[in-house]
């Protein structure tokens, strides 16, 4: 890996429109039974706009930021040996259906442990009117040569 | 600032040390295949053994993210449902999880307070599959009321 990465930022993705079916669909895929990830007037009663993405749902936004870093010419990151290390999701408000979500990629650590490189890399996701909604932080490892 | 004192959350005395939920999510393939729809998490080794054993593994495992992703629901539940009072949430990848074509695999969750202050709690989340932990430093910042 290009120890060069370390702290470059890469131009925002193009913005997500989080869908209503797409977070119920989430939702019941990682066994939420909360109404207010599926059910409109649960989620108004409780003071939201439309359904609340479950706490893990931005990894679908980040997917575009982190597939930009495996394919940068000079990262030399061989996709086939990255295995997810950390994962962590820094909320400042929750996702909602109908937030326009942009992110934007920051490379802010990489270290190398035991002939393994390891890269932290930081997704910050704003809202339309450009204030901070979550960020993603992922921790990839990237197996050395056995 | 962590206190060891308690505070009133969601109804009742809520107070470091207590376990606020524990639940078992059995997953088998369609789990996972739902997931990787649901997410766009595609690589094969999440639904193709052959694909995950010519990568040196013993077959098919669970998403990482599918995993982080349930581990969570009891805290949530704990919430009244309200996930969006998650304010934080983090989790490290030890140990995968293989899903037999057959019998799936079942993963355990307990949540338990790790500490109080202000502005709310922090929930410690064990998550096994065959009395191993698969998750470390599994943590939610959580907001109470």
């Amino acid at each position: 890996m290009n120890p060069e990465l370390q702290g470059r930022i890469f131009a925002p993705v193009a913005p997500y429109l989080v869908g209503r079916e797409k977070v119920r669909e989430f939702a019941r895929a990682v066994f939420s039974t909360s109404a207010i990830n599926t059910d409109p007037d649960a989620a108004r009663a409780a003071g939201y706009a439309d359904v609340v993405a479950p706490p893990t749902f931005p990894v679908v936004v980040q997917e575009a930021t982190l597939a930009q870093l495996l394919a940068e010419p000079d990262g030399g990151i061989d996709f086939t040996r990255v295995v997810h290390g950390d994962q962590r999701f820094t909320y400042s408000r929750p996702v909602v259906a109908g937030d326009e979500l942009t992110a934007t990629l920051a490379v802010t650590s990489i270290k190398s442990l035991g002939g393994h490189a390891m890269v932290t890399a930081e997704s910050t996701m704003v809202d339309a009117a450009g204030d901070h909604v979550v960020t993603s932080i992922s921790t990839l490892v990237v197996r050395g040569d056995a | 600032m962590i206190s060891t004192g308690s505070i009133s959350g969601g109804g009742s005395t809520t107070e470091v040390g207590d376990v606020i939920g524990t639940a078992e999510y059995h997953i088998d393939r369609g789990t996972l295949v739902r997931y990787a729809g649901a997410s766009g998490d595609f690589n094969t080794i999440h639904y193709r053994d052959d694909a995950a054993q010519a990568v040196g593994l013993p077959g098919v495992l669970a998403h990482g993210m599918l995993t982080m992703g349930l581990a969570v629901q009891p805290v949530v539940e704990w919430l009244g449902g309200d996930s969006g009072r998650i304010l934080d949430y983090q989790v490290r990848f030890t140990r995968p999880v293989p899903v037999d074509a057959q019998d799936g695999a079942t993963v355990t969750v307990t949540a338990k307070v790790g500490a109080l202050d202000d502005a709310g709690a922090r929930i410690d989340l064990t998550v096994t599959f065959n009395d191993e932990t698969v998750l470390g430093k599994a943590q939610a910042r959580v907001r109470l009321e």
